[in-house]
C-alpha cells in the first residue's frame, strides 16, 4: 500500500471515529425514548403511535452505523421484515413489534453507545496525543521545567529533552493514525454482532424472496404458454384448416374448372409455406434451435447476425450450460436486444458474456439516447423475472443521452465441457 | 339459401365465404368479433350462421355465447358451430335447448367440402350435426347404460349421433336400411328413449341421453 493510501485511510478512520462518538452519545436519547414509548403503549394508545415513529429513528441510527461498518471493510446487512403492504398503524405497529430486529436494535443502543465512546475516543486520543510531542517544546517554554514532560521522559528539564519528545510524537501520532482504521473495524464488530441479521431473520428474508420470484415465475409460465396457444390456435391451425379447406374446393373444381382448381392449389402451397414459417417462428421462441445445437455463445452470435444494427458478441462461455440457464440467459439477452433495436435509437450495440468462478455475467450495451426506465415497459421487467427465478439480478443504466448498459448475472454452474468437433483434428 | 358468418382470422372467413359460394349458397353477411354476432344474427335472420366459438375481444368463447343467446331470441335459429376443438360441455350447452337447427363441428372438417356443405344445410334445415369426435368422446366415457349395446349398436349410435339419416348410416356401416332401423329400434329400447320417425328428434333424444 502507498505510504498515502495508508495516511489516508488512517484519517478517514479519525474522522469516523469523532462521528461515532457524536452518535454514541445520540444513542442514550433514544433508548430512553423508546423505553419510555414502550411505557406509554398501555396509555391511550400514545405508543402505537409513537413506537413505529420511534423505531423509524433507530432505524435509520442503525442503517449509519450499518453503512460506516461496510466502508471500513466490515458489512453489515439489515435484517428488517418487509413492511405490510397495505398498512394500518395497527398492522404496521404489529409488524414492528413481532420483528425481532426492533429488540435487537433497541438491545444494541447502549452497548453500541459505549463501544462507539471507548473506539472513537481512543482512536482521537492517540494521534492527538503524537500531535502534542510534535508541538511540546514551545509548550514546554511557556510551562517551564519541571511542570510538563512527554513520553518517557518525565519532567521534561531541558531543550534537548524537549527536543526528544518530537519523534516519539511523530511515531505516536503514525501509530495513531496506524490504528485508527482497526478501532473501526472493531467498533462495527460489536455493531454487527447485534445488528446484523440472525441466521433466522437471514432464512425468513429469503423465504419471502422466493415466494415472490416463484409466484413470478408461474406468472410467467402461465403467460407464456397462453401465448403460444393464441399463436397455434390463430397461425398454424388455422392455417392448415384453411389448407385443408382451399385443397377440397380445388378437388371439387378439377373437373368443373380447372384453370380455378389450379389457382386454388398454388394458394394452398402459399400458405403451407406460410403455416411453416410461422410454426419456425414459434419454436424459435420456445426454444431456439440454435440454442439447443450450439448454446449460449452461438446462439448469440446467431442472433446478433439477425438484428438489423451491428451488434458485437464478445464471449468466453464455450461449455455448456445447464439448459434452463441457457434458455434464460439467452431470452434475457434477446430480450435487451430487442429493446436497443425497438427503442434507443441506436446504430451499433455490443453483447459480452463472461463467467468468472460460477456466475455467468451478461452485458448488453447500445450508443442509443438512454433513458431506459424499467417502470416504463413490460420488458425489462420481463427480463427481471426471468432472472430472479434463477437468483439472478438485473442492473440497467441508461442515463438520458445514453448510452444504456444492461448487466446481468445468473448463478451457474457448467454442465459439461465443451466437446468440439474440430478438435481432434486440430 | 341466406348464410351469416362469424370468423375473426380473415384467412378462414374469405376461404368459408368463397367455399359457399361456389356451392350457390348466399352470404349476407360476415362478422369478425363477439359484440357484432347477435344483433347481426337477429337483424339478418339468416337460414344458417356458421361461428366460430373464439372471437374478440376476449378470444374465449363469445361465439358460442352468441349463438346461444341468439336461439333464446329466436327459437330454433340454425347455427353452426365450428371450433379448432371440441367439447362435449359445449354440446350440451348447444344441445340445451332441445330443439334442431344445431350444428358443432371440427373446423378440419371444411377440408371434406361437399360433406361441410351438406352439414351446413342439414343444420338450416333443422337438423343437429355433432362432430364425430364429439359423439366418440360421449360414448367412450364409461356409462353403465351403453354397456347393455352390442359393438354395432354403438356403431349405429355413433353414425346417428353424427346426424346421418337411416339411409346414411346403412350407406357408411354397408348394411340395408331396414337392418339400421331395426338397431335403431333395439338401441331405444335398450336406453328406454320414446320411438321415434323423425331422423332429428332421434339424434336429438341420443345425444341429450349422452350428454347427461
Amino acid at each position: 500500500m502507498e505510504t498515502r493510501d495508508w495516511v489516508r485511510d488512517g484519517l478517514r478512520a479519525v474522522g469516523a471515529g469523532v462521528l461515532a462518538i457524536v452518535l454514541a452519545v445520540v444513542n442514550i436519547p433514544l433508548f430512553l425514548l423508546f423505553v419510555v414509548t414502550l411505557v406509554l403503549t398501555p396509555v391511550l394508545g400514545v405508543g402505537v403511535v409513537l413506537l413505529p415513529l420511534v423505531t423509524a429513528l433507530i432505524r435509520a441510527r442503525a442503517q449509519l452505523t450499518r453503512r460506516m461498518g461496510a466502508s471500513f471493510g466490515v458489512p453489515i446487512r439489515p435484517p428488517y421484515r418487509s413492511p405490510p403492504s397495505p398498512g394500518g398503524p395497527v398492522a404496521r405497529y404489529r409488524w414492528i413489534v413481532t420483528d425481532p430486529a426492533t429488540w435487537r436494535d433497541a438491545a444494541w443502543l447502549l452497548p453500541g453507545a459505549v463501544a462507539g465512546l471507548v473506539f472513537g475516543v481512543l482512536s482521537l486520543v492517540i494521534p492527538l496525543y503524537g500531535i502534542e510531542g510534535i508541538v511540546l517544546l514551545p509548550l514546554w517554554i511557556w510551562l517551564g521545567t519541571g511542570l510538563y514532560g512527554y513520553g518517557f521522559i518525565w519532567p521534561i528539564q531541558s531543550v534537548a529533552d524537549g527536543l526528544l519528545s518530537l519523534p516519539q510524537g511523530a511515531l505516536i501520532l503514525a501509530i495513531g493514525i496506524a490504528v485508527a482504521p482497526y478501532l473501526r473495524r472493531a467498533d462495527a464488530r460489536v455493531a454487527r454482532f447485534f445488528l446484523d441479521p440472525t441466521s433466522n431473520a437471514e432464512l425468513r428474508t429469503r423465504v419471502t424472496r422466493l415466494a415472490e420470484t416463484r409466484a413470478d415465475t408461474v406468472d410467467a409460465q402461465a403467460a407464456e404458454l397462453r401465448r403460444i396457444e393464441r399463436d397455434l390456435h390463430d397461425g398454424a391451425q388455422a392455417r392448415l384448416v384453411s389448407l385443408g379447406m382451399t385443397i377440397g374446393l380445388a378437388e371439387e373444381m378439377v373437373l368443373r374448372d380447372p384453370d380455378t382448381a389450379r389457382r386454388l392449389l398454388a394458394e394452398a402451397r402459399e400458405v403451407s409455406s406460410t403455416a411453416l414459417v410461422e410454426l419456425r417462428h414459434l419454436v424459435r421462441g420456445i426454444h431456439p434451435p440454435v440454442l439447443a445445437e450450439r448454446g449460449l455463445d452461438g446462439a448469440i452470435r446467431a442472433l446478433a447476425l439477425n438484428l438489423p444494427i451491428p451488434v458485437t458478441v464478445d464471449s468466453d462461455v464455450t461449455g455448456r450450460l445447464p439448459t434452463p440457464v441457457e434458455s434464460a440467459a439467452y431470452f434475457a439477452v434477446a430480450e435487451a436486444l430487442a429493446n436497443v433495436t425497438r427503442h434507443s435509437g441506436a446504430t451499433f450495440a455490443y453483447v459480452s458474456i463472461h463467467r468468472p468462478g460460477d456466475l455467468l455475467r451478461m452485458e448488453v450495451g447500445d450508443d442509443g439516447h438512454g433513458g431506459a426506465d424499467p417502470a416504463a415497459g413490460t420488458g425489462l421487467r420481463g427480463i427481471e423475472r426471468r432472472l430472479a427465478a434463477f437468483d439472478g439480478t438485473m442492473a440497467l443504466s441508461s442515463p438520458p443521452g445514453g448510452p444504456t448498459i444492461v448487466t446481468m448475472e445468473l448463478p451457474c454452474a457448467l454442465s459439461s465441457p465443451k466437446t468440439s468437433l474440430s478438435s481432434g483434428t486440430g | 339459401m341466406r348464410v351469416v358468418i362469424a370468423e375473426d382470422l380473415a384467412l378462414l372467413r374469405d376461404g368459408l365465404t368463397r367455399l359457399l359460394r361456389a356451392f350457390d349458397l348466399e352470404v349476407v353477411a360476415t362478422v369478425d368479433n363477439g359484440p357484432a354476432l347477435l344483433p347481426m344474427l337477429l337483424e339478418a335472420k339468416p337460414d344458417v350462421a356458421v361461428v366460430d366459438v373464439r372471437l374478440p375481444p376476449t378470444f374465449t368463447d363469445e361465439g358460442l355465447q352468441a349463438a346461444i343467446a341468439a336461439r333464446t331470441r329466436v327459437p330454433g335459429l340454425p347455427i353452426l358451430v365450428l371450433s379448432q376443438h371440441v367439447e362435449p360441455l359445449y354440446a350440451r350447452e348447444l344441445l340445451g335447448d332441445r330443439r334442431g337447427g344445431v350444428g358443432y363441428l371440427l373446423k378440419d372438417r371444411v377440408s371434406d367440402v361437399t360433406q361441410f356443405v351438406d352439414a351446413v344445410r342439414r343444420v338450416a334445415g333443422g337438423g343437429t350435426v355433432m362432430d364425430p369426435e364429439v359423439v366418440g368422446r360421449l360414448l367412450a366415457r364409461s356409462r353403465g347404460p351403453l354397456d347393455v349395446l352390442t359393438a354395432r349398436e354403438r356403431e349405429v349410435l355413433a353414425e346417428m349421433a353424427a346426424g346421418r339419416s337411416n339411409a346414411g348410416v346403412a350407406a357408411k356401416l354397408f348394411v340395408t336400411e331396414k337392418a339400421v332401423s331395426k338397431h335403431i329400434n333395439n338401441i331405444f329400447a335398450k336406453l328406454g328413449l320414446p320411438p321415434s320417425d323423425d331422423d332429428n328428434r332421434r339424434v336429438l333424444a341420443v345425444l341429450t341421453y349422452l350428454n347427461a
